[in-house]
């Protein structure tokens, strides 16, 4: 193991470790300057990425370290969405603070859901997060204020408190993409390599070790819960400040928040936090070629993760670092 | 008698909702599996039978019997060369490789038959009803279809305790790891597993094709229903999925009456509540 990974002892130069960082600084850079640069689609398809990069990070975190697999994410992008809208339009909050003030209620509302979600194990924790987002759905087309069944539009007079211009807001509107990916990715990581980290990664590996060492295994997976359910709807807040609109339908839809972001995840790597990033990567590719194909591209993606499964589960990612490739971002520790 | 009304016609309806989740349970049971794609396989029954009885011009009955045994094979076959080679103790390859062919299913039915709404006529059968007494009418084929629910289950009990496959399969919902020991092919008793669940889900979907309207999307709630039922009911307990698909009529007859936007979400309240206040089911075997 000589790879690059967190050094439990100071090391020297290193070049793998510098190249990586500067990969890393570079996309960041080229990332960060993207409205100086890309045509008005070109920045709409980065924001809908970003927001994708960010909702992978989260599924990836939940799924990859705690093995809580749920198919109901969708419930807290569309909670975050209601949430700020609602915040946004009754209660005066500014848009832009709406936003993390929508993730902090859902994350309020994550804990009631997630004790009843933690009643069930395994499989049947996955279809019981489905129901709770159905319910979600359901009781969002309850409320008239909000649209009831057919959805509301964010009046233009709060699209335009954000700046004037057109152009103005997708500057603005990028830079809050760009900072919840950013969060997303730089969270996890952090995460990851703190005693958190050391917990979640001993919890991946083998649960019962990881009790036996004191890891208090239901409270650590909890808390993670909690903590993806507020980045999930952090970012679903933004995806419908970015849309304008929401209806139940497309706030609470499973195929785009769960059956994407989770082909995303395992088709690039599950338990890493390059795979989701590569997933993003190939799953937009993916999308520009076959815009015209309509169902067939569904089937066409339903097949792929299918195949992942059967060839090699640890995704693209997880099969290129078996072949040798240095990670990027390193959260191993290794004695060297 | 508006609330005796309810009661019958939710009941009826639970019997449906048994039909979807004996399969799953069945499944559940012998393989700690859950098939998330358990809906689509009962809407690509209904639209089996809708081939069977509008293009190639069969009886109902028939089309029934002729759908039950393809599920069957397919059911036995998929789990062969597919399902075999996720199934370890890992639950994601599983659930991801039928949330894939959820999506796929979902997709080939729109690209066959297209997003229209359809319905297998039962000729006259679906219309007719028993009439008791002034206000309550009994439809036949709500009745027949309890009817049939209860029939099946019947045979599952039958299979399950008087059989010798019934042996092998509580013995493999026992300990799986063991049971190769003493001889018997895993790959193989679960495929009979997997076949057998399909037979009940082709007898679900068929119903399901004649009672009512149907399309390419209706599958994943209708997971949603037989996994409430099982959980409802209590696991392991073959006559606990009845009492949970009743429960679960019931629950939504009553949600329909208050207003019609209320009918799923008071089945999903239901289910919500016993989580919550009995989280092994209400009839669950230790």
């Amino acid at each position: 193991m000589a790879d690059a990974t967190v050094p439990l002892t100071k090391s020297g130069f290193d070049p793998a470790a510098l190249a990586t960082r500067a990969a890393i600084i570079v996309a960041v850079g080229v990332l960060a300057t993207a409205p100086f640069w890309a045509s008005r689609a070109d920045l709409r398809m980065l924001m809908e990425a970003l927001s994708f990069l960010a909702l992978a990070q989260m599924w990836n975190l939940l799924a990859g370290y705690t093995g809580l697999i749920s198919v109901g994410q969708q419930a807290y992008v569309g909670l975050g969405g209601y949430l700020f809208f609602a915040l946004a339009m009754f209660a005066g909050i500014p848009v832009l603070w709406a936003i993390p003030l929508a993730a902090g209620v859902a994350a309020l509302i994550a804990v009631p859901v997630g004790w009843l979600a933690f009643r069930l194990q395994g499989a049947y924790f996955a279809i019981g997060t489905w129901v709770i987002a159905e319910v979600f759905r359901l009781l969002a087309a309850q409320f008239p204020a909000l649209g009831g069944g057919s959805g509301i539009s964010l009046p233009v007079a709060l699209a335009k408190s954000i700046a004037q211009t057109r152009g103005g807001r997708e500057t603005v509107m990028y830079y809050v993409a760009f900072g919840i990916a950013l969060l997303s990715v730089a969270g996890v990581w952090l995460l990851l390599r703190s005693r958190w980290g050391l917990a979640l990664t001993a919890i991946r590996d083998s649960e019962p070790a990881a009790a036996s060492l004191g890891v208090d295994v239901r409270r650590v997976k909890f808390m993670v819960y909690i903590a993806t359910a507020a980045g999930t709807a952090l970012t679903g807040a933004f995806i419908f400040l970015q849309k304008l609109r929401i209806t139940p339908e497309a706030a609470f839809s499973v195929t785009e928040w769960s059956a994407f972001v989770i082909f995303i995840v395992v088709i690039g790597g599950l338990g890493t936090i390059e795979g989701p990033i590569l997933g993003v990567i190939l799953f937009f590719a993916l999308r520009d070629l076959a815009a015209d194909w309509g169902t067939w591209y569904l089937i066409g993606l339903g097949t792929i993760a299918i195949a992942v499964m059967l060839i090699d589960r640890r995704g693209i990612w997880g099969a290129l670092r078996a072949r040798g490739v240095p990670e990027i971002f390193a959260t191993r520790r290794v004695l060297k | 008698m508006d609330i005796l009304n309810l009661l019958i016609q939710g009941t009826l309806l639970g019997g449906l909702y048994a039909l979807f989740a004996a399969g799953l349970a069945l499944m559940f049971g012998v393989m700690r599996f859950i098939n998330i794609a358990h809906g689509d396989f009962i809407v690509v029954s209904a639209y089996l039978l809708l081939v069977a009885v509008l293009t190639l011009g069969l009886h109902p009955l028939v089309g029934i019997a002729l759908v039950t045994g393809l599920m069957a094979g397919a059911g036995y076959l998929g789990q062969r060369v597919l399902l075999n080679r996720v199934l370890d103790e890992d639950i994601l390859p599983p659930v991801l490789v039928t949330f894939g062919l959820s999506i796929i299913l979902q997709n080939a039915l729109m690209e066959g038959f297209s997003a229209d709404s359809q319905r297998v006529p039962a000729g006259g059968f679906d219309t007719a009803s028993l009439s008791l007494g002034s206000e309550i009418a009994i439809g036949l084929l709500p009745l027949s279809m309890f009817l049939a629910a209860i029939g099946v289950l019947g045979v599952l009990h039958w299979i399950f305790f008087h059989t010798h496959l019934g042996r092998l399969l509580r013995a493999t919902a026992d300990d799986a790891a063991i049971v190769p020991l003493m001889g018997a092919s895993n790959a193989h008793t679960f495929a009979l597993a997997t076949g057998i669940a399909s037979a009940v889900v082709a007898i679900a979907g068929t119903m399901l094709a004649m009672k009512t309207n149907f399309d390419p999307t209706i599958g994943p709630s209708r997971l949603l229903f037989a996994f409430e039922a099982v959980i409802i009911g209590g696991l392991g307990n073959i006559w606990g999925v009845l009492a949970g698909g009743i429960i679960l009529g019931v629950a939504q007859a009553i949600g329909a009456q208050i207003d019609a936007g209320f009918q799923i979400l008071a089945g999903h309240i239901a289910f919500l509540v016993v989580l919550a206040l009995r989280p092994r089911g209400l009839f669950a075997k230790s």
